[in-house]
């Protein structure tokens, strides 16, 4: 049987000790290659610093010189439930772009925070980011527990102060756990350090996690991404949810057309169905032109919403504001549309969660905002907690300048 | 649907995405287990066509079986293949294997800028994954080198969920890794259960007396195999499992100091 495999992010404030952390699962699980501890070492001598877990993730030269993540990257261990692949984030606020690059990828996580510092900044903004991306399996850490002499109470101060935080969130931990990466302390094994505490190590607790369930029982959605004419014409693309079957009745969305799956298709197999998560082609019956950005459905099913006006929340990503009246490429799935935001309801500090203008001009760079996107056509979408590739969008400038989610979806609110 | 389901329907949305996006785009075929792999996406993603061409870089100093697996696999899969070298110059300016940064950059990546600059690329894919080096393991999927085949990994952009960049005008072209999440292992067992051709370099066998097997594939003179009884696929999964030696560590290249592999890849390395 295929050991199953869990995605998980680091994330917390600048020096907190992400990668510290990284490199100790990796040593208690005793994941390291061979002569990667010795490489480190003489790394570590050369720079005259004492050895340091972090340089296990942290590849690039500036890294290293500076003792400071700039890029997300990703590493893989496994315990004996199960693979893991880790990845790791930056926590300085100029590299916040890449951190949500690295979490847009995760299934849980684990957010860190140092003892001796408490709640800072980028913990309260990393939180703030994991609520937008919707990870619901979290892990707090309190780290560096040997620099305050293992205090229970300090520890229970932390904990009040981010859980004040988190609430304001909604975000419910499924553990907080004090630890210390550097000395190994409740990482993978329980110590005597930290006798007073009765809850899981770290890796008990991700082991208890599950995978993200598939959306097989929701509702059936195909994205065309691509339309080949080889012998005939094949819509390439993938079952974002549901079962898709030959001779389903379908509706293709927006244009409401309706047709019939007269082959799917998939190379040297035949095969008769096509399950959510699924690469697949698919020959409908009437040879009717589709294109891509298409969203399939079942005619009998609950159908997506169809508007081209949007209300999302939105993180602001590009170190050039976006100033009304600007045009820019909205992307959903494989759904492709120009579009403005003809309101910025609302713009917030990701950090602070404080209004910082209302009915604005501009959004500049981590910040963050309630508007109404205005599209040149209409889109297919739908709520976020349903199916998530259809809940969530990118704003582009050639790169990706923002991320979101859609708020409202048919007169239902969904709050951030 | 398993792992190694899903990672095949994600790499087979990105060469997708890849392709509607880039009509100019080529992939570099290493001859390695990972690109050909690859390959095998690419035939599933096009139904059987591979609609775009495949270029080789001969460094002229690979091994014989990879040459002859290089054919045996292009006429099999009927590929487009460009053979793409800078064996001449290299061995004009005299650069040999023992300077190795020197060596590589003008074997590989100034051979693959004369093909880019012919062809007019505007994009590639790439068969590197995130475990094999912490360099590799910063890539994005769609990553963009300048003219000077630049790699600005101190400030890549954003790139969230499933969705990928376009293209600007400052960027030459674009680097797409669609393997990035997979592992050694999961190539292998993906190996294993589409029972695609394998080079025998990677099988051990007596090779100057000793049991040894290539666990990466390069040009023969920075390139050695390692102490193994791995006969087949089975042997090698479980071999890979219990060891705990990195998979590169038979690169010479990736040695030659500690941050070597960062310079190549700024320097437009794969």
């Amino acid at each position: 049987m295929e050991k199953e495999n869990l995605r998980f992010v680091i994330v917390g404030h600048v020096d907190h000790g992400k990668s510290t952390l990284i490199g100790r699962l990796f040593y208690d699980t005793d994941s390291l290659p061979e002569g990667k501890i010795e490489e480190i070492k003489q790394i570590c001598e050369s720079l005259g610093k004492d050895i340091e877990f972090g340089y296990v993730m942290d590849h690039l030269a500036e890294e290293r010189d500076q003792g400071v993540t700039i890029d997300t990257a990703q590493t893989f261990f496994r315990t004996d439930k199960r693979e893991y692949t880790i990845i790791d984030a930056p926590g300085h606020v100029e590299f916040i772009k890449n951190m949500i690059t690295g979490a847009s990828q995760a299934e849980a996580a684990i957010l860190i925070v140092d003892a001796n510092e408490g709640v800072k900044e980028q913990t309260r903004r990393h939180s703030y980011i994991l609520k937008m991306l919707g990870l619901k399996q979290v892990i707090v850490t309190i780290n560096k527990m040997d620099l305050v002499d293992y205090s229970k109470d300090r520890f229970n101060e932390v904990k009040k102060e981010l859980i004040e935080f988190l609430d304001k969130l909604n975000i419910k931990p499924s553990y907080i756990i004090p630890i210390s990466a550097k000395e190994g302390d409740f990482i993978a094994k329980k110590t005597e350090n930290l006798k007073w505490f009765d809850g899981p190590t770290v890796l008990d607790a991700l082991d208890s996690f599950s995978k993200e369930e598939s959306l097989i029982d929701r509702p059936t959605r195909f994205a065309v991404q691509d339309v080949y004419k080889f012998d005939e014409r094949i819509n390439a693309g993938m079952v974002l949810s549901g079962l898709i079957k030959e001779n389903d009745e379908i509706l293709v969305l927006p244009s409401k057309e309706t047709t019939k799956v007269k082959e799917i298709k998939e190379w040297l197999k035949a095969p008769k169905e096509a399950e959510a998560g699924k690469s697949i082609g698919i020959v409908t019956e009437d040879g009717l032109f589709l294109d891509r950005g298409c969203i399939l459905t079942h005619k009998d099913e609950e159908q997506p919403k169809i508007t081209s006006a949007v209300k999302g929340h939105l993180f602001w990503l590009d170190r050039e504001p976006y100033k009304k009246g600007e045009r820019v490429l909205f992307k959903l799935s494989s759904q492709e549309i120009m579009g403005e935001l003809e309101k910025i309801e609302r713009v917030i500090d990701s950090s602070t969660l404080e209004t910082l203008r209302e009915d604005a001009d501009e959004i500049k760079n981590r910040e963050v905002a309630d508007v109404i996107i205005k599209l040149s056509s209409d889109v297919v979408f739908e709520d976020f907690n349903d199916i998530p590739t259809l809940g969530r969008f990118v704003l582009e400038r050639q790169d990706t300048c923002a991320g979101g989610i859609i708020t409202e979806i048919g007169g239902k609110t969904n709050v951030i | 649907m398993d792992h190694l389901d899903e990672l095949e329907s994600k790499s087979i949305y990105i060469i997708r995405e890849a392709y509607k996006k880039f009509r100019k785009i080529a992939m570099l075929w290493s001859i390695g287990k990972d690109s050909t792999v690859l390959i095998w996406l690419a035939k599933k993603a096009f139904f059987g066509n591979v609609p775009f061409p495949v270029v080789y870089i001969d460094t002229g100093k690979h091994f014989k079986e990879m040459y002859d697996f290089r054919d045996e696999c292009v006429k099999k899969w009927d590929l487009n293949l460009i053979v793409s070298d800078n064996i001449d110059e290299s061995d004009k300016k005299g650069i040999s294997p023992e300077d190795k940064l020197d060596c590589c950059t003008a074997r590989k990546t100034d051979a693959l800028k004369k093909t880019i600059d012919k062809y007019k690329f505007e994009a590639l894919l790439l068969g590197i994954r995130r475990d094999e080096h912490g360099i590799r393991a910063k890539e994005r999927i769609f990553s963009p080198r300048n003219k000077d085949f630049r790699w600005d990994y101190k400030n890549q952009a954003p790139e969230l969920w499933d969705q990928y960049k376009s293209q600007k005008e400052s960027e030459q072209h674009l680097r797409i890794h669609p393997l990035l999440e997979w592992t050694e292992i999961d190539v292998w067992k993906y190996v294993k259960r589409e029972n695609l051709p394998v080079n025998s370099l990677y099988f051990a066998k007596k090779r100057d007396g000793k049991m040894v097997r290539y666990r990466s594939l390069g040009c023969v003179p920075c390139t050695s195999p390692m102490p193994s009884k791995a006969t087949n696929v089975d042997e090698i999964i479980k071999e890979i499992r219990e060891s705990k030696i990195a998979e590169r560590s038979g690169r010479a290249q990736d040695k030659e100091e500690a941050q070597a592999m960062q310079k190549l890849r700024a320097l437009g390395y794969m």
